[in-house]
């Protein structure tokens, strides 16, 4: 029986073919999935802010698009994969509630992923594939033994990326 | 001397007065929701839930299930934002009471009308809630226009959880559940305050 590994949010997780990894109702937070298509490892962060240098209290890496990319890749070095097979998808930042112009909650899900390719592009980790932004929630699963990341929203055809 | 807030640390006597201001504030919500749809509604005590990330969307039948949020952001001496979340059957619940069954669409979503009324039902509630919150702690909030979205509750609660990430951990959460004699109608109202009105809130109360 292949397993469904659940991530959280401001939470990560790693796993390995057969097994599957996924995160439910994705809004304004971005999850990104790095892979290692070789081994089939993969591992899954769903980050709620764009820069922990930003915000003091910044103990919880998985929070932010810049630590927590850090942390997934040296979790998932931890169980074999390796750093120069990494690829990467992503997909949220959506912008839940259309926000006056002037507000700076308005762009948290732009500038989230934002954040999420510069840190990536920063690392040389190259961006497969993407489903960001417009103004409704996603639930992602991502399975490693072919590389897909599935995509559900609410009142929406599934897609795959 | 200002109290100092840290959501991971919060003592007693801090949550003690979140705690009852979530109680005065719903329990005012809920009398103007009665006299709004002309039935005698219910409140039970109201439940404040320190509670992690990873935690939140389990509560209101998980991340997937589907829900109506209406969002105001506050302003004023008090800022920050204040959400009123309930589940589908809860909305079409109170939209058919408050129109009587009709402007109903036939796809089973909710119509132009339906979605103006949930978003009146959304101010008049926020506005009982937040001038009860006004005239205990003696702060000016003023709140802008309802925002509404309807979408699986993970993605909807997202949006208070990145303003309590800035400032922490958790997420404080204020859940009333409320209903008539029918049927059960169940809400919740987050209230979230920046750091900084933390500080003022309970100093204004004298903590």
């Amino acid at each position: 029986m292949n397993e469904m590994i659940k991530v959280g949010m401001a939470d990560s997780n790693v796993c390995v073919s057969p097994n599957a990894i996924t995160t439910l109702g994705l809004g304004s937070c971005v999850g990104i999935v790095l892979y290692d298509p070789v081994r089939k490892i993969a591992g899954m962060v769903h980050v709620m802010l764009p820069d922990s240098t930003k915000i003091i209290n910044n103990s919880n890496k998985a929070k932010f698009a810049d630590t927590g990319i850090d942390l997934l890749i040296s979790q998932m070095l931890a169980i074999g994969a390796d750093r120069r097979n990494l690829v990467a998808k992503i997909a949220g930042g959506a912008q839940m509630f259309a926000f006056g112009a002037n507000s700076d909650m308005m762009r948290i899900g732009d500038r989230n992923v934002e954040a999420t390719k510069s840190k990536l592009k920063q690392l040389g980790i190259s961006l497969k594939a993407e489903d960001t932004g417009a103004n409704y929630g996603r639930t992602i699963e991502f399975y490693p033994d072919n590389g897909m990341l599935l995509i559900k929203s609410v009142g929406k055809e599934k897609k795959m990326i | 001397m200002v109290s100092q807030i840290d959501l991971n640390q919060i003592d007693n006597m801090q949550y003690d007065v979140l705690k009852e201001i979530g109680n005065i504030g719903a329990g005012n919500a809920t009398t103007a929701l009665s006299q709004m749809i002309n039935s005698k509604i219910d409140m039970k005590v109201p439940k404040v839930d320190l509670l992690e990330f990873k935690e939140l969307s389990d509560i209101v039948g998980g991340a997937e299930n589907i829900v109506v949020g209406i969002l105001f952001t506050l302003e004023g001496q008090i800022d920050g934002m204040m959400m009123f979340m309930m589940d589908m059957g809860a909305a079409r619940h109170l939209v058919n009471l408050l129109l009587g069954g009709a402007y109903g669409s036939d796809s089973g979503e909710f119509s132009e009308m339906e979605r103006s009324a949930l978003n009146e039902i959304g101010n008049i509630i926020a506005g009982a809630y937040l001038s009860s919150l006004s005239s205990l702690t003696n702060l000016l909030i003023t709140s802008s226009i309802p925002y509404m979205a309807i979408d699986m509750s993970g993605a909807i609660l997202s949006v208070p959880a990145i303003e309590f990430g800035k400032i922490g951990d958790k997420a404080l959460l204020i859940e009333t559940e409320f209903g008539d004699a029918d049927n059960a109608v169940n809400g919740f109202f987050i209230l979230i305050p920046t750091i900084d009105s933390y500080k003022a809130i309970l100093s204004s109360l004298g903590l």
